[in-house]
């Protein structure tokens, strides 16, 4: 809904500024357009060629019996009827096309934008909005390149080639036709106008009628629980009558005026039997002129009613244009410095030094942290919600920059190295595991071509869930739906153990998951932990007590500072935090194993 | 056709305006087809007697505007009735779905998108709309033009008549199967833009992997294949769109020419004059459109009656919970006592038990806590109290009423429940607290608000009572929504009050000040309490903890913690979590 209130906020038609950069993205076509714009010209003329070339007919062939000359025409006429068809379509086909390519230019580009922002933009901005902003913004863009910019020469140029046949044949008969010309386009303009206001007013309600509705679907069950049917139609016939008077208002323009045009047109060929007849009769005229003419009159209203349209679209246009440069021109990313450096051997040495880290200003979650990890060890943080756990993890892969202190990886400050590179080294396996759709393969690899087959097969049987993989149908290749919904929650986790062992990395970072599922698979994972572990730097938000009894270094964090830290059994022995965490935690992963198990049994 | 027949009714409805609109309509096809018949005789005029008057020609052009005028004014009266009629069958059949979707039971809603159930609201009652409207007024106009137009050509001349008219059907033709075609390619272009949104959407929730594998050039390729994949599908409906002009030209203009050259033949034979070749050419500009309007309402038909169809299963979906003869309408109030005897429930026919063979007196005015782990069956339990949901098995009891006699009426105004999920309309948060009262009473909604705790929060807010909740005014916290939609449950003085886990997202301070103020509230109500909180149930007479939809545990807080299972388990931990709140 909120998208669509955004949407409905539409500004000027032209604005100099969006229009200049917009037309960048057309510049790489400039030849193109510029011939299609003299293809437009050509085609132009077709049209109007026809009623001059009857005139001719009726003048020179039929008044004169010549049955040769009268054939002649009719297959010059055919044949022009033919070429205009044929150029017409591939002139439509070919700027259609154009405003599609420079559509896909402008999505592609806006979308690999969007893929170098930083965190604190997705944290900052609702997913919703970004979507729409590639997808239905720049679709409204569609119609400016496509129709819009070159269609406005085609119609233009009809009415220019009119104008001229019909000056060519005779001036004064053109003069008296043309009179009716400005109260058409004046009419015109003022219909757009007015039918533009009554469609907004038809848009706002229907917009209304639609939160209306979504949003009382939504809560019916509080419409049901209150008892509220009977108000709630009240209401909703309040809007729906709104809804209807503002389109039976609109119908109102519509009636008054396409019988007005007729009227017009009919005044046109009033005005023309009238003073063309008087010409006749004085022989200064001829009757396939006068029969021209008559065509000519039904001929201009089409590019007239054309161009009028045309301002709803640059409207439309120019407001999403606005949207886009504005995502466009966020440069919140997460920057490389200028002399970084790439990463060549890695040990997996990571030193944290007095870091101090906000995500908003004044609000901080890390409070002048310091500690040394060790090439091959593993270090478990253990803590209550909201001590700084996540945090930890997200800053040294440089999702965030730190406010105070340094990160150290292999002695080298994080900001001096290419993130990229940082990134690649270090494999983190979030809690909340996210799966793409796609294939099994694909969720492992992440679509990179570096990964070969054996390579995956390697890290799924190792992780052990090559298991459950081969007893689907179609294996490694087998579909996963949106967010992995077909496959269980410890399936999902092997299958992100598998694609973090797959990448091999130097340092790997894991974040539990706290979910508990059924005993089989939680031995599963715990023996795949054990494997992912081995050999490499891991740092581990840990809730696992085989985990953290593993590991060589415990930290505990509270409310954003080290509190305590040691081995596990150091740990007990201080009976501080980590003794009330163990207990609170750790007891109740077991009391709840019991319970499933006694369920289970039961 | 069958479908479309539903709407029969509302056609009736209007038909003294349908029928003053075929009137209109016939009226103002026999003025413009009047107008090129004196067209003919005016250019046949000109070509015989050079020595008549310019007067003659005034008169023709005067005679021209005159029947175009008229021939206007009814075109216009038949827009103002006809098409206006289709905006009132709108009007009603929406009317008529909103009405049903109203009544339909909460598993309606629960096995039916919100999505889902709008885009039946809003493009199924479009495309009947435009069937009723533009279709109904296109193919009457077009019959009818049809008859008068061709009748006046062939008493010119038949031979021309035939010849001209010989390309025409083509473009009926022709319109219908491109028309086709472009709503099955525009179709097939929806799903790739709902795959290419669906893909975005994909990747800014899955952003941190992305870069946590620096996948985003993988990412980017990915994206750009599938725009290209769009654009390609964009084209092939642009190949097909970009026929319709081309065709309307090559059939009309074939059309015209026939006539000329077949009629200029006749002309220089002298079996038909000029006048006559130009009425033929004015005549077959009147008749494209019809041809065209003739294949796209063919389209027009066709939709309408798949949208149709689906608007008559909504239409046919039953109400499930409602009044009906075993209802006692003598029951006008009720006291409190709560009674459930063997109840089992479940979602649907293939669906296992959630609720198995429960049973549970609830005296009145007393205090029941519900626990239980998630999934256990208590928000179903509480559920069927204001027949949310009707049991599958066994039966629910008021006052020793089963609550299937008891008027809804009654029963819903009678019963409180505020649910997990709190939900609160975009509107001022006085009328969404008095949403269940017949008025707006502020003092109440007041004094309730500050039973709830909520009374601070409101005086906070710029605009105080009248603040506008949800996305165009303020947001409000997941704790504020809680306790504005406990707010709204106090204010109709329910006889039963059901709080479903209405406090988790109220911080524990909040809590304890909110359950002392409703402990007088309370009172001489019977109250059923579901938390997770061991602090909100223990003062309750009576605590019940589900487990797979059976009770496992009743009895007192003392009881309980004595009795040592679930219930103890939960306690333990939570005086552990405390400590460490506590902690610093």
């Amino acid at each position: 809904m909120d998208n669509r209130n955004e949407e409905e906020i539409l500004g000027k038609a032209y604005d100099a500024r969006l229009m200049k950069r917009l037309l960048q993205y057309a510049m790489p076509y400039k030849k193109y357009i510029v011939l299609a714009i003299l293809l437009n010209i050509f085609v132009a003329a077709l049209g109007p060629l026809r009623p001059y070339l009857t005139q001719i007919a009726v003048d020179k062939d039929i008044a004169k019996g010549n049955y040769h000359g009268l054939m002649i025409i009719s297959i010059a006429l055919f044949g022009l009827l033919i070429l205009q068809a044929v150029v017409q379509y591939f002139l439509t086909y070919y700027t259609q096309y154009l405003g599609q390519r420079i559509i896909l230019d402008l999505r592609s580009k806006l979308f690999k934008h969007t893929q170098m922002l930083s965190l604190k933009f997705f944290d900052k901005t609702p997913i919703g909005r970004t979507v729409t902003r590639v997808t239905n913004d720049v679709e409204s863009l569609n119609e400016l390149f496509s129709s819009g910019i070159i269609m406005v020469f085609s119609d233009v140029f009809i009415i220019l080639w009119i104008l001229g046949f019909m000056f060519y044949m005779d001036i004064k008969l053109s003069l008296v036709t043309l009179s009716v010309l400005p109260v058409l386009i004046y009419g015109t303009f003022l219909f757009r106008k007015k039918v533009r206001e009554t469609y907004r007013d038809v848009r706002l309600y229907l917009a209304r009628l639609n939160s209306y509705m979504q949003e009382h679907i939504t809560g019916m069950n509080v419409v049901h629980i209150f008892r509220k049917e009977k108000d709630e139609l009240n209401t909703f016939s309040t809007i729906n009558n709104d809804y209807r008077i503002a389109n039976i208002k609109s119908i109102f323009y519509y009636a008054v005026f396409y019988p007005t045009v007729e009227l017009l047109s009919s005044i046109a060929v009033g005005l023309i039997v009238w003073y063309g007849g008087g010409e006749i009769l004085h022989s200064t005229l001829s009757i396939g002129v006068l029969f021209a003419f008559i065509q000519y009159t039904e001929m201009f209203f089409r590019p007239i009613r054309d161009l009028s349209e045309k301002y709803n679209i640059m409207q439309t246009a120019m407001a999403s244009s606005e949207r886009i440069f504005q995502l466009l021109d966020d440069d919140s990313f997460i920057k490389n410095n200028e002399n970084a450096e790439k990463l060549k051997k890695v040990n997996g040495e990571i030193e944290f030094k007095n870091v101090t880290f906000a995500y908003n200003e004044g609000d901080t979650v890390l409070k002048n942290i310091s500690f040394k990890i060790n090439p091959g060890e593993t270090v478990a943080f253990v803590g209550h919600t909201g001590a700084g756990k996540t945090s930890i993890i997200s800053l040294l892969t440089r999702f965030y920059d730190i406010n105070k202190g340094e990160i150290l990886f292999d002695g080298r400050n994080i900001s001096d190295i290419d993130k990229r590179d940082l990134r690649k080294y270090i494999s983190i396996v979030l809690q909340d595991v996210f799966l793409f759709s796609g294939t099994i393969k694909s969720n492992i690899n992440m679509g990179s071509s570096h990964i070969t087959d054996e390579k995956i097969l390697e890290a799924a049987e190792l992780v052990g869930a090559d298991r459950f993989i081969q007893n689907l149908p179609n294996k490694y290749d087998e579909v996963v739906k949106e967010r992995g919904a077909t496959l269980s929650v410890g399936q999902k986790q092997l299958i992100s153990f598998a694609r973090a062992l797959a990448f091999d990395p130097a340092v790997l970072i894991l974040d539990e998951a706290t979910s508990s599922i059924d005993t089989e698979t939680e031995q599963l994972i715990q023996t795949a932990i054990q494997k992912l572990l081995a050999g490499r730097t891991a740092i581990v938000i840990a809730h696992r007590l085989s985990t953290i009894q593993n590991a060589d270094k415990i930290i505990v964090l509270h409310k954003g500072e080290i509190k305590e830290t040691g081995n596990h059994q150091e740990l007990l022995a201080k009976k501080g935090i980590y003794f009330k965490l163990y207990q609170l935690q750790f007891k109740d992963q077991e009391i709840t194993k019991e319970f499933v198990n006694q369920k289970t049994e039961s | 056709m069958k479908n479309l027949l539903t709407l029969k009714k509302y056609f009736v409805r209007y038909k003294n305006k349908l029928f003053a609109g075929i009137l209109f309509i016939l009226i103002s096809n026999i003025g413009s087809v009047y107008v090129p018949i004196i067209l003919k005789d005016a250019i046949n005029d000109l070509q015989k007697a050079k020595s008549l008057d310019i007067s003659v020609f005034r008169n023709y052009a005067l005679l021209i505007v005159v029947t175009s005028l008229i021939s206007g004014i009814f075109r216009y009266l038949i827009r103002q009735t006809i098409i206006v009629v289709s905006r009132e069958i709108e009007y009603d059949l929406r009317q008529d779905f909103w009405k049903h979707i109203q009544l339909l039971p909460m598993r309606y809603f629960q096995n039916n998108s919100t999505g889902n159930i709008m885009a039946h609201a809003t493009n199924d009652i479009n495309a009947v709309r435009q069937f009723i409207g533009p279709a109904v007024m296109y193919s009457i106009d077009t019959g009818i033009r049809l008859v008068i137009v061709v009748g006046i050509m062939v008493s010119l001349n038949l031979s021309l008549t035939v010849y001209s008219l010989l390309p025409l059907p083509f473009l009926s033709y022709a319109v219908y199967r491109v028309g086709k075609l472009i709503h099955e390619k525009y179709v097939q272009i929806q799903e790739k833009f709902s795959e290419l949104t669906t893909r975005a959407q994909e990747n800014y929730s899955g952003i941190r992997v992305i870069k946590s594998y620096v996948r985003e050039d993988y990412e980017i390729k990915q994206f750009s294949a599938l725009s290209l994949e769009y654009l390609k599908k964009n084209m092939s409906l642009i190949k097909i769109q970009s026929l319709i002009m081309p065709i309307l030209f090559i059939i009309t203009g074939l059309s015209i020419i026939i006539v000329i050259w077949v009629g200029g033949i006749n002309v220089i034979n002298k079996t038909m004059d000029l006048g006559e070749i130009t009425a033929f050419i004015i005549y077959l500009g009147i008749l494209i459109w019809p041809m065209i309007a003739f294949g796209w309402v063919m389209n027009i038909i066709q939709l309408a009656e798949a949208g149709m169809k689906r608007l008559n299963k909504i239409f046919n979906e039953k109400y499930e919970v409602s009044d009906t003869d075993v209802t006692d309408f003598d029951i006008k109030d009720i006291e409190g006592t709560i009674e459930f005897k063997n109840v089992s429930f479940k979602y649907g026919e293939n669906l296992p038990d959630i609720l198995d063979n429960i049973n549970l007196k609830i005296e009145k005015g007393s205090t029941v806590a519900l626990m239980g782990y998630t999934g256990a069956g208590k928000t179903s339990f509480v559920n069927l109290i204001p027949r949310l949901y009707d049991v599958t098995g066994g039966e629910v009891l008021i006052d020793g009423n089963n609550i299937k006699s008891i008027p809804l009426d009654v029963l819903r105004t009678q019963v409180g429940l505020v649910q997990q999920e709190s939900f609160l309309f975009s509107d001022t948060i006085v009328n969404n607290i008095s949403y269940g009262l017949r008025e707006v009473k502020k003092d109440k909604v007041v004094a309730v608000s500050k039973i709830a705790n909520f009374d601070k929060d409101i005086m906070e807010f710029p605009a105080g009572y009248d603040t506008i909740v949800g996305e165009r005014g303020i947001t409000f916290s997941g704790g504020q929504k809680q306790r504005a939609s406990l707010a709204r449950a106090l204010a109709i003085e329910p006889k039963i009050l059901i709080l479903d886990d209405s406090f988790s997202a109220v911080d524990t301070n909040t809590e304890e000040e909110i359950l002392k103020n409703l402990k007088t509230y309370m009172k001489d109500r019977t109250s059923i309490i579901i938390s997770h909180r061991i602090s909100t149930v223990k003062d309750a007479d009576k605590i019940i903890v589900l487990a797979n939809g059976k009770i496992a545990e009743e009895g007192t807080h003392n009881e309980l913690v004595q009795l040592g299972g679930i219930y103890a388990d939960l306690h333990y931990r939570q005086l552990l979590e405390k400590e460490l709140d506590e902690l610093n």
